[in-house]
């Protein structure tokens, strides 16, 4: 990153410019009482070796050698070296929103990339720049929903992420929009399609599922679109394990496609930044959100890339535009990108695989609350002792436990949701399962 | 080059009246205006629209404008050759390029509207 320092005498000639004698003067239409009359709370400079120090001690104070089973929504994914050798290079790392984007073709040949891959992994036709993230692409979907169909309610199933949820109602909160929860199978774990065909009618805009869902466990999402298509109503299919498409059929059938790409070499960093992503059916292209990327030719006849549909967006549409998100998580896509890219069909689909055979090495011979196919998470009752008791029990052998589900769940308070991904080793999976069976 | 049976309205838009049905499209000075069009969106069969409320918009490469109703009453039918193309609009924006027919509730609305040389001087033409 350049570091353009100022001398004195520019800073007179930038004041002089500007027709003012004091810097204090170019804030002087400012409100006295929003001005801060005091020093930042910063302590004296530093030298080079002192920071360095300082740092090495607050490093020192992470807890390292720990092994995690935690998933729900933020996975522990192994991130390539090759991911932060491209991500932290100048030209990405830089630019923000380029304003004039086709002078920075690199950023629009990265995005392109990244839009035709989630293409191809989601069965959808067109896909946008990114989301924020997964919670908020799934309302940003629904909201796409009723603009397409011109209704309003919205039927989603509580196995769907239960934040992804919350983001949902305090988007549609002030906006005249009913959502109606469904309930997943008390046996299974999926969503319980009869009562989902029961409240999906004729006012219904989208119809939102996660697959796999919360609990891990793979939606049937044909039997969720029928219902749907049948009221005239769009399907919105969500996705919080990006990984699990390298192994599942995608769900073609879905009319949008709303996902968390965390798991793609974005490390969980306390909860953020993410990346999000919308997908949808050719058709719908006018309705989505975000930015945009094409291919097309310039004056010379050469391959070249241009944001596109921009009239979608609020610096052309303004308040008619179909989403307030005005940038995209650029870099945080990028980190996707490059994932994607090392790992290829293949590769994405061994690492599936490698996270599909862990979980059900961890898996077997436990508990199991539902009976379904899941991927590489399930719930587990944990019999005798609660939840917080074995990981608290775990945490003493340097293994960091499931998530207690009785926390979103009160129904399932006697349940934990453990996640194996490759990163977990043997050894330590024993150990879960030796807790649990005690 | 503007139909004397047509009447205007300040926002570029025309209605020709046939009993109680009115078509209703844009007028070649906006399509002049906007340069190339390449979406039209419109609203439903059935949906009710009100005199100088919005009924739609159409889109060129860099920009959107809204379409405003010359009258009030219900859209009785859409030009759905336009979704597929929308060029027609700069190439018979008083013909072929029609946007929708209204069933007129007070055809005394379009009295107050102009008449094709009020609406040529309007626009400097």
């Amino acid at each position: 990153m350049r570091y353009l320092p100022k001398s004195e005498s520019e800073r007179r000639a930038m004041m002089e410019a500007c027709g003012i004698a004091s810097l204090e003067e170019l804030f002087s239409s400012l409100p006295d009482d929003v001005r801060l009359k005091r020093p930042l709370a910063l302590g004296p400079g530093k030298s080079e070796y002192e920071v360095i120090e300082y740092f090495e001690q607050r490093a020192a104070a992470n807890a390292s050698g720990y092994e995690s089973f935690l998933g729900a929504g933020v996975y522990q994914h192994y991130r390539p070296v090759l991911v932060d050798t491209v991500v932290s290079r100048g030209e990405f790392l830089t630019s923000y929103t380029p304003y004039q984007a086709e002078i920075s073709q690199g950023t629009l040949t990265a995005t392109f990339e990244f839009q035709t891959m989630i293409c191809q992994l989601t069965g959808m036709d067109v896909a946008n720049a990114s989301m924020y993230d997964g919670s908020t692409a799934v309302p940003e979907a629904a909201m796409m929903a009723m603009r397409a169909t011109g209704r309003r309610k919205t039927v989603v199933s509580r196995a769907v992420h239960p934040e992804y949820r919350e983001v949902l109602n305090t988007y549609v909160r002030r906006q005249d929009v009913p959502v109606c929860e469904v309930p997943y199978l008390e046996g299974s774990g999926d969503c319980d399609l009869e009562a989902l065909e029961r409240v999906v009618d004729a006012d219904t805009a989208a119809v939102v599922i996660q697959s796999p869902n919360f609990f891990g466990v793979i939606e049937n999402v044909p039997a969720a679109a029928d219902i749907a298509h049948r009221a005239g109503a769009l399907l919105v299919v969500v996705f919080s394990e990006a990984v699990s498409l390298g192994v599942l059929r995608p769900p073609a059938e879905a009319d949008i496609v709303a996902g968390e790409l965390q798991s793609f070499a974005i490390s969980p960093s306390y909860g953020g930044p993410f990346a999000g992503v919308i997908a949808a059916k050719e058709r719908f292209i006018r309705q989505l959100p975000g930015r945009l990327v094409g291919q097309t030719t310039d004056t010379r006849g050469q391959r070249a890339y241009c944001l596109t549909l921009s009239t979608r967006e609020q610096h052309i549409r303004r308040e008619k535009a179909t989403s307030n998100i005005c940038t995209n998580q650029a870099l945080v896509a990028l980190m996707a990108t490059v994932f994607m890219t090392v790992y290829g069909k293949e590769g994405l689909r061994e690492l599936a695989v490698q996270n599909l055979s862990k979980a059900r090495y961890l898996a077997s011979g436990l508990n199991l609350r539902f009976s379904a196919p899941f991927f590489n998470e399930f719930a587990v009752r944990t019999g005798g002792r609660t939840p917080d008791e074995i990981n608290r029990a775990l945490l003493k052998r340097k293994v960091i436990g499931g998530l207690p589900l009785g926390r979103f769940y009160p129904e399932l308070s006697d349940c934990m949701l453990l996640c194996a991904t490759e990163m977990n080793r043997r050894e330590a999976m024993d150990a879960v399962k030796e807790e649990l069976a005690r | 080059m503007y139909p004397e049976n047509f009447r205007y309205t300040k926002e570029h838009e025309w209605i020709s009246l046939d009993g109680e049905i009115g078509t209703v499209g844009i007028t070649d000075h906006a399509q002049k205006e906007l340069g190339d069009i390449v979406y039209v969106d419109l609203p439903k069969v059935g949906s009710a629209v009100e005199k100088l409320k919005v009924l739609g918009s159409v889109e060129s490469v860099k920009a959107v404008s809204e379409i405003f109703s010359p009258v009030s009453g219900e859209v009785v039918e859409v030009n759905t050759a336009l979704a597929e193309a929308p060029e027609k609009l700069n190439q018979d924006p008083h013909g072929e390029a029609w946007l929708v027919k209204i069933k007129v509730r007070d055809p005394e609305e379009i009295k107050d509207l102009l008449s094709a040389v009020e609406y040529q001087q309007y626009i400097g033409a």
